[in-house]
């Protein structure tokens, strides 16, 4: 049976073929596929973490307890759950645990595009690259057996275009005979007191020995010897455009990209007249290739920076026979307006992001739907690091400004991004006095990432009800004295409690709450009427438009006055708009 | 069946309903027995930032993503993105395009506006281009959501493969009681 499938599909179907029990994430851009399309197997347990560290931590306990286990993140999110991943290689498992990194060349969804293949070698366990679908299904399988066989996490990287490419796959029967999962006592293995970690480390080091050993015949790491005149050691969806680009090269695809198998390397390069290295970010292959002793290029001619295209490789392979080198085309067309993401119509925060203009706050900001913030005309944000940073850096900030100074350093925060790793940061500001102001912008799901339901939404990932973090409650028992909730679809509210809070010299959080527009679920948002502008009483003065909200249409008109126009099919009568209107020309009465 | 690899990129506003037109053009390749593969970036298509989906198919495809000035059909979902992308079809490729004008930020705003006479100039450079009145066609046919797959009954024109796997992927891909609609207004774009 074939299907088209992502390659976050595949994984997912990797995993239930693989006879995964237990898979823990939280959602990242490009890796939040992976979890949706698991829960369609039902065997496996899958659920959302609060973060990454959380997700690895479940996935280690289900490993341990004799079970495959699958565990996956985005880039960043192994920044986080660094701690127990480098400690685990230490361990090893029991039942295999795959942890999946999704990088993201291009920064298409994210504030760095680190290279994730470096941890790989950091924390000295093997990792996996597939170059399609298909592979990322075998891969996941493949991946979980290593884990087994060497007492090893192993780790499957994809990037941007592998997770979100569609190709076909074969599909499969899940295995069948693994062990049950059950208690296992092993405090030599499993506690790692430096007793203990101190012979592990050993144990580590001659893994790593074993598993170089492996590489050098697993069918994964594949020489294709076609023209010898030019030799490519490529990986992942780099490996495709060699293919495209330079189709009579022999190549030397790793689908292992960590430990690399010197002898095959070795064999491959005595093979072929020049040899290349084409991978995307770091020269992670090449310094290796470099280090024995081999004589190759690679970053001379393939950017660091960026993912790679099959133009770009056109341009720097131009002096090989047969490849085309140009890749500008012809065609001349006009400078156009650009079209960058906004927020949606409705959205809850832009109100929000209004005020903290007009209060002229320094916004440290965070991750989420709520960064678009910075883009004009609400232009509110200026930092913006990493989840949960807003709140540790408003502490950082107001301890060397001036008293005046310092009360314009406003925090925001997601709610999603409040319980992954924003609650110990407040909980720093309440400890240490630190007299910022806080918005915890909830709005019931985790929205950026395509509405992941959280701890504050009241489901799991797979569909159960279950508690709501009550966050005043929370809130208070981190020391916070002064918390306010509001509705931030009430401007007037909305302006005046942030003025106040800011004004005041203790720590404070302001919560605003109301729902996505894109929640789908009954009850939780619901659509007003839609507005409309007044034509005899709108006198063009543009005051809405500093909003920035899609379905106010600006009308220019020759030679008179312009007016505003609002798209009845997009506005959701969330009525900000109209408060901003001292002509009282919108509202939901016109048509 | 010959080597040579299909090139076709749909583009447009994010919220349009570009992934779902890509995955029944996808789908209608791998059933007609191609290999196929798409493309595209997620996250914050929905959040109406400008969208591109690529989708190749042939005997064997290797790269995900169409080279620049390689494609043999643009399928544009709105006027300006459109005229965006041209320079990556290439010199007397297709163009099928919806006659919609989607506002971007800075021309919702004031601060700069629509380009005017698009149509013309996307037809000086591709004189064959086929503008299609999406919506009018679509509401004329019964049912205005469904203006996409009149776009796609146009594009389908453009390839040789049999109806019939069209309509297997539409069966497929489309939710039952919306089905009918559908295949009416996919035969309504064949006769483009």
């Amino acid at each position: 049976m074939k299907e088209i499938l992502s390659g976050n599909e595949a994984v997912a179907r990797g995993a239930f073929e693989a006879g995964v029990k237990v898979a823990s994430a939280y959602p990242g851009t490009p890796s939040t596929e992976i979890l949706e399309n698991i829960i369609q197997y039902r065997e496996i347990d899958a659920s959302w973490a609060p973060n990454e560290k959380v997700a690895l931590e479940v996935g280690i306990g289900a490993a341990f307890g004799g079970a495959r286990a699958l565990v996956a993140m985005k880039h960043v999110g192994v920044n986080v759950a660094a701690d127990p991943l480098f400690t685990l290689s230490y361990t090893g498992v029991k039942g295999g645990l795959v942890l999946v990194t999704a990088d993201d060349p291009e920064l298409h969804s994210s504030q760095n595009e680190q290279d994730n293949r470096n941890y790989a070698k950091f924390v000295k366990v093997p990792m996996l690259e597939p170059s399609d679908s298909q592979e990322c299904k075998e891969f996941t399988r493949l991946a979980l057996e290593i884990s087994e066989q060497f007492d090893t996490p192993v780790m499957l990287r994809t990037t941007t275009r592998i997770s979100h490419s569609k190709s076909v796959v074969t599909l499969a029967e899940p295995v069948k005979g693994l062990a049950e999962p059950r208690l296992t006592r092993d405090p030599a293995k499993y506690v790692m007191l430096p007793g203990n970690a101190r012979i592990r480390h050993h144990f580590v080091e001659e893994r790593l020995q074993k598993l170089i050993e492996f590489g050098e015949t697993l069918a994964i790491n594949r020489m294709e010897i076609r023209d010898e005149a030019i030799g490519v050691i490529t990986a992942g969806v780099s490996y495709q455009y060699v293919r495209e680009v330079l189709p009579a090269a022999s190549v030397l695809k790793l689908g292992m990209v960590y430990p690399l198998p010197k002898g095959l390397i070795r064999t491959f390069a005595a093979k072929v007249k020049k040899l290349y290295v084409v991978e995307e970010l770091d020269p992670f292959i090449e310094e290796l290739v470099r280090g024995l002793g081999i004589e190759v290029v690679g970053k001379e001619i393939i950017p660091i920076c960026g993912e790679l295209t099959p133009g770009i490789l056109r341009k720097a392979f131009a002096s090989v026979a047969g490849v085309v080198a140009t890749h500008e085309s012809p065609l001349q067309i006009d400078k156009l307006p650009g079209r960058p993401p906004n927020m949606c119509p409705g959205c809850p925060h832009r109100g929000v992001f209004y005020a903290l203009n007009r209060q002229k706050a320094f916004v440290t900001g965070d991750i989420g739907c709520y960064t678009l913030g910075f883009m004009p005309p609400l232009s509110a944000m200026d930092t913006c690091i990493c989840m949960g940073a807003s709140i540790g850096n408003a502490t950082g900030i107001t301890k060397v400004l001036s008293p005046e100074e310092r009360k314009k350093v406003v925090a925001v925060i997601g709610d999603s991004t409040f319980l992954h790793s924003g609650i110990t940061a407040l909980l720093d500001m309440a400890y240490n006095k630190a007299p910022a102001t806080v918005l915890l912008l909830d709005n019931r799901i985790t929205a950026m990432t395509g509405r992941q339901e959280n701890p504050a939404s009241g489901f799991t990932l797979m569909g159960e009800e279950t508690f709501q973090v009550d966050f005043p409650q929370l809130i208070a028992a981190l020391g916070i004295k002064h918390v306010r909730t509001i509705d931030p679809y009430d401007l007037e509210e909305t302006m005046l409690v942030l003025k106040e809070e800011m004004e005041r010299e203790e720590p404070s959080v302001i919560i605003t709450q109301r729902a996505c527009v894109l929640i789908k679920r009954d009850g939780v948002f619901e659509r007003g009427t839609a507005h409309g502008v007044g034509i005899e009483l709108c006198i063009g003065c543009k005051a809405c438009l500093k909003l920035g909200c899609p379905a106010i249409v600006w009308q220019p008109a020759e030679g008179k006055k312009g007016r505003a126009y609002i798209d009845p099919l997009l506005c959701t009568g969330c009525g900000v708009c109209a408060q901003l209107c001292k002509f009282s020309a919108i509202g939901a009465k016109h048509e | 069946m010959s080597d040579r690899i299909t090139n076709i990129l749909l583009v447009g506003v994010g919220g349009q309903g570009i992934l779902l037109a890509s995955e029944i053009l996808s789908e209608t390749f791998k059933l007609a027995g191609f290999d196929v593969k798409k493309s595209e970036i997620h996250g914050m298509s929905q959040r109406g930032g400008s969208v591109v989906s690529h989708v190749r198919f042939g005997k064997r495809v290797n790269s995900p993503i169409i080279r620049e000035g390689e494609a043999d059909i643009l399928f544009g979902f709105e006027l300006l993105e459109t005229y965006r992308y041209l320079p990556l079809v290439k010199l007397g490729g297709k163009v099928v395009a919806n006659d919609l004008q989607i506002a971007p930020p800075s021309v919702l705003i004031g601060q700069e506006s629509y380009p005017e006479g698009l149509a013309e100039k996307i037809r000086s450079l591709f004189p064959d281009f086929l503008l299609v009145d999406g919506l009018g066609l679509a509401t004329a046919a019964g049912n205005p959501k469904t203006a996409n797959t009149v776009l796609l009954g146009a594009v389908s024109t453009q390839l040789d493969i049999d109806e019939k796997y069209w309509m297997a992927a539409l069966e497929k891909m489309v939710p039952t009681k919306a089905l009918e609609a559908n295949k009416k207004a996919f035969q309504l774009g064949r006769t483009l």
